[in-house]
Parts: structure tokens; C-alpha cells; sequence
């Protein structure tokens, strides 16, 4: 009886718990949201805010005209989109090469290359931007993307997946003297589908969401992405739009990654999964 | 016939060039710049070009720099107050919502929204809680009578309260390993115990936990790598003030070698920072070959 009762008590904190952290991650969203759809003389004012408004659209009708934010909002596009491509095309192709194939060295070199999981961006920014400031590559889209195509974590997972296709898929190619490449091509690279999603989007959220990188090498505004624009919004909002404004901003910033998270959560669940294996 | 040229096409170096554009990448944009950064550090090196070697004297010079002293002891202080609550919340999180129903789903997926977020929408979103006039807390304040605490001038307050919004944006990811921990136990187990009659607490003990186990382990390592590299939060809340209170070491570095350009000892410091990172990742390793020695005397 008293089991029964104990199970009682664990299953209300258990709720109570839940209940408290709901709260506790939703309200600064709500905050953002609320304060996003109040005027400008409103937000001024020093008085409490009432709930029960008046509310307005005004503010995000202020970002339509604010042409920097589109620049901003294309750059961040054109930047995590080259990325994601880099990325998926350069680990699959050395994740077949280290999980399907021979050559000398191998695993040699694939210990080689997951050691670079262990270094952090911070800790080489000084040569890298050397790298690109003799070569002008600073404030180009080139030099936003190629940093994120060095990291090791997509050719970690790409090998795994190579490594789990069953072995003999490639054998009947083998026979019809297909080349390395055919094999990889036709028989290999349509297995990993689910894998190449999930890194894609993983790639894609981790390159939208970079402040470091962009901070360091765009320094012209129009060079800008959208995540590094953020930052030059909030310091000087007061200024320039607002603090409605602002929070619009930080409304439609978050939009996009909210979307991609809750269209593709499985996705990105398993690519999170797949990076402990290691 | 047939077995040679797979041997052929399975072994030679050619098959090395489907790793080469990935390999090119990764030696010149990660191996080249963290080797050259080390030789960096034992240079006295600004942008003008002067170069002037000697040897460890930024390293001793890091050790008698009280700023940067400062901002080791912060980085070390933001680790022990965000990783030790990030784990346990995210651990009861997992425990609390590793079942199948609509609002564990729920609760789950929001759980993680936050962390999709970029680091400048967090300041954003926080800055407008936090501050003392209109911020959401100060209205909270307000209610219960109380003055309006400045969360970001204190020094005192300052670090905590960035500990408080980096451990509101990271809970997902902990959570989610240790979500996916508990499902490599099979539901057998559990039904085993039910039958047994054993306590929620004993099931706990010695199923759940022990299953958990290696994920917190390789989790909290991951998240003390992680939150030593803590920038955004600072940079954009505040500066790393007052009086250095919040400035952590990656800003100390940003600072150094982008605003004095004092390059060779911002490498310096950089290195200080990869050993952290490094110790933190490798001593569950050691740890676990460790374990595994004593457990091979002992049997």
C-alpha cells in the first residue's frame, strides 16, 4: 500500500518538476514575443506593462524596410548553404574512402584526422586569420564558408555510415568492373541518405548559428551574417530602431532555426546520437 | 584474375584521393593554423609583421598577467557553476520525460528549441529579463515590493547569471544523450525487476543508473570542453565587466590579439586554452583505462 503511495508522491514531483521547468524555458520566449508586438513610446515608458495591451504589428512592419536585415538574412543563406553542400560532399567522400576502401596508411591517417575533434575553433583563430588576411580573403563569402569545411565531425560520421553498409553491396558492381567511383556513386551514396539529412541539418544550424568566425573575418556590414548582425543590432538599438525593433529582429532571426528544428527534430536527434559513438 | 584487380582497386594509393579534397581542408585551415599558433606563442609578434623569438617568455608573462589570471579563475568558475547544473538538470529532465507519451514529446522538443538558438538571440532574449529598468525580473521585483537587482553591474551576480542563461540554452543536448542512454536498456529488464518486486529506488539503483553511467561521464567532459570556450554570452552582455568580473578566457584572447594585436602572446594564450580542453577530454579516457586496469589486477 504504502508502495503504491510512494509511486504517488514521485509521479506529482515528477510532474511538479516538469511544470517548473516548463515555465522556466518558455517565459523569456513569451517576454521576447510580447515585447516584440509593443510600440516603441509604450517600451519607453518606466510603468509596468499590461497584458492586455494595446499590441501592435508596427515593429515587424519596421524590419520589411530595413534593407540591411535582407542582406544580412541572404548572406546567412548563401553562407550556410555553400556549407552544408561543402561539408556533406567532402565527408562522404572521405567517408567512403576510410570506411569502404584500402589504401596505405588508412587508419593511420583516420586517427589522424578525428585528433582534430579535440581542437577549438578559438585556440587556432589567430593563424587562420592570418590565412585569410594575406590572402584578401576577408569580408568574401569564401572565406565565411571554407573554416566550417575543416572540421572533422561530418568525416567521423560519414565513415560510420560507410562502415555499416552491409559488406557486399558493392560486390556485383566489383564484377561489372565498375570504378571506384561508379561503386560510390550508384551503389553506396544512396544507402546514406538518412545520414547525409542528418548532418546536413546539423551542418546547417551549426553554420547559421556561428558568431565567432563570422565577428573575427566579416567586418564590412554588408559582409555580415545574420547571427554576426544580431550582435551589432543589440548594441546599438537605441540609437537607431528601437527596443520593439529590436526584439522583432531577434523574433525573425530565431524563426528560420525554429522552423528547421521542429520540421526536422528526428533528423538532428540523430545526429547528436551518432556523435557519441565515437 | 578476378582477385587481383580487386586487390587493385581496393589497396593502391588511388583510393587516397577520395579522402584528399577533405584532407586539404583539414590540414590547412585546422593542423597548420593550431601548429603554427604554437610556434606563435614563442614569438614576440605583432600584425606589423616584427617577429622576434623568445622561447617561453609569454608564457611566463600570461602567469604574472593579473587580467589574464583573472580571466583563467573565470573561465574555471563558469565551467563549475554551468556543468555540474547542466548535467543534473538534463540527467532528471531524461529521467522525467523517457516515456512515450504526447507530453514527454512536448516537452522534450521544447526543451531543445532553445538550443537552436544563435548566441546573439540569447543576449537579445536575456538582456530584456535581466536588466534592472523594464527587464522581466525587475517586474517580478516590483510585484513583491522589492528593488530591481542589476544582475549585469554586480560582480558578484554577474557570472551566475551568465551561468544561468548558457545553462537555459544548453540543457537539450545533455539531455538528449542521456535520453537515448536510457533506451539502449531493454524494456525487459525493467519488466524482470517488476516482477522481482524491487523498490522504484533499488530499480533506480542499480538498473537506471549504472545504464546512465558512461553518458554523464562523457557528457560532463564534453561540457566542460564546451562552456570553457564560453564567449558570446559575456562579449555581448557585458564586455567581460564589471572589472573584468565576467570576462572569460576566450574574450581575454579576442581581446589581446584583435584589439592590442599583441598576436604572438594571444597565442599564448590560446595554447593555455587548448591544454584545458584537452585535460577535460581525456581525463574520462584516462579515467576509464584506469578502471579498467585496476579491474584487470584485481581479477
Amino acid at each position: 500500500m504504502s508502495r503504491v503511495r510512494g509511486r504517488r508522491v514521485w509521479q506529482g514531483l515528477r510532474y511538479a518538476f516538469c511544470a517548473v521547468m516548463l515555465i522556466l524555458i518558455l517565459l523569456p520566449l513569451a517576454w521576447t514575443v510580447f515585447l516584440s508586438l509593443r510600440n516603441n513610446v509604450d517600451l519607453m515608458r518606466q510603468a509596468p506593462l499590461s497584458l492586455f495591451g494595446p499590441y501592435t504589428l508596427g515593429n515587424y512592419g519596421e524590419l520589411l524596410k530595413n534593407r540591411t536585415l535582407f542582406r544580412w538574412f541572404f548572406n546567412s543563406m548563401v553562407v550556410s548553404g555553400f556549407s552544408v553542400a561543402g561539408v556533406l560532399a567532402l565527408s562522404s567522400l572521405a567517408g567512403y574512402a576510410f570506411g569502404r576502401l584500402h589504401f596505405p596508411f588508412r587508419n593511420w591517417l583516420y586517427a589522424f584526422v578525428l585528433m582534430g575533434l579535440a581542437i577549438p575553433d578559438q585556440s587556432v583563430i589567430l593563424t587562420r586569420h592570418h590565412i585569410f588576411s594575406t590572402l584578401h580573403w576577408h569580408n568574401t563569402y569564401l572565406a565565411l564558408i571554407l573554416p566550417g569545411l575543416s572540421a572533422p565531425l561530418g568525416v567521423f560520421l560519414m565513415t560510420e555510415t560507410f562502415r555499416a553498409i552491409p559488406k557486399g553491396m558493392e560486390d556485383a558492381a566489383r564484377l561489372d568492373r565498375a570504378s571506384p567511383f561508379m561503386i560510390f556513386w550508384k551503389v553506396l551514396l544512396p544507402q546514406t541518405v538518412p545520414a547525409q539529412a542528418s548532418l546536413g541539418i546539423y551542418t546547417f544550424l551549426l553554420s547559421w548559428n556561428d558568431y565567432w568566425w563570422p565577428l573575427i573575418s566579416a567586418t564590412r556590414p554588408d559582409m555580415f551574417t545574420l547571427t554576426e548582425g544580431m550582435a551589432a543590432a543589440q548594441t546599438n538599438y537605441a540609437e537607431v530602431t528601437g527596443m520593439g525593433v529590436l526584439m522583432a529582429e531577434a523574433v525573425l532571426a530565431g524563426l528560420p532555426v525554429l522552423i528547421i528544428y521542429i520540421a526536422f527534430q528526428k533528423h538532428i536527434v540523430s545526429a547528436i546520437t551518432g556523435m557519441v559513438k565515437l | 584474375m578476378a582477385v587481383s584487380s580487386r586487390n587493385e582497386a581496393t589497396r593502391g594509393w588511388g583510393n587516397l584521393l577520395f579522402a584528399l579534397p577533405f584532407l586539404s581542408v583539414y590540414v590547412w585551415l585546422l593542423v597548420y593554423p593550431l601548429l603554427a599558433g604554437i610556434r606563435l606563442s614563442l614569438y614576440r609578434a605583432n600584425l606589423f609583421g616584427g617577429e622576434h623569438f623568445i622561447a617561453f617568455e609569454n608564457y611566463v608573462r600570461l602567469f604574472r598577467d593579473g587580467t589574464f589570471l583573472q580571466a583563467l579563475g573565470n573561465s574555471l568558475m563558469f565551467v563549475g557553476l554551468t556543468v555540474p547544473v547542466l548535467v543534473l538538470l538534463a540527467l532528471m529532465l531524461a529521467l522525467s520525460l523517457n516515456r512515450a507519451t504526447r507530453f514527454a514529446a512536448f516537452m522534450r522538443s521544447v526543451v531543445f528549441a532553445s538550443s537552436v538558438l544563435s548566441v546573439t538571440v540569447l543576449t537579445i532574449i536575456w538582456r530584456q529579463v535581466l536588466v534592472p529598468d523594464g527587464g522581466l525580473l525587475s517586474h517580478f521585483s516590483h510585484m513583491i515590493g522589492q528593488a530591481p537587482v542589476a544582475f549585469l553591474n554586480d560582480q558578484r551576480l554577474v557570472l551566475p547569471s551568465l551561468a544561468v542563461i548558457t545553462v537555459w540554452w544548453s540543457l537539450g543536448l545533455p539531455m538528449i544523450l542521456f535520453l537515448s542512454a536510457l533506451q539502449q536498456v531493454p524494456r525487459s529488464v525493467y519488466e524482470a525487476a517488476a516482477l522481482d518486486r524491487a523498490t522504484p529506488w533499488s530499480v533506480f539503483r542499480r538498473i537506471t543508473l549504472p545504464a546512465v553511467m558512461p553518458a554523464v561521464i562523457l557528457v560532463a567532459a564534453y561540457e566542460c570542453a564546451l562552456q570553457f570556450q564560453v564567449f558570446g554570452q559575456p562579449q555581448l552582455l557585458t564586455q567581460g565587466g564589471p572589472n573584468g568580473a565576467s570576462r572569460p578566457l576566450v574574450l581575454y584572447i579576442y581581446e589581446t590579439g584583435f584589439n592590442h594585436w599583441d598576436i604572438g602572446y594571444a597565442a599564448a594564450a590560446s595554447q593555455m586554452l587548448f591544454a584545458l580542453i584537452l585535460v577535460a577530454l581525456l581525463v574520462p579516457q584516462a579515467a576509464r583505462w584506469l578502471h579498467a586496469f585496476l579491474k584487470g589486477r584485481r581479477a
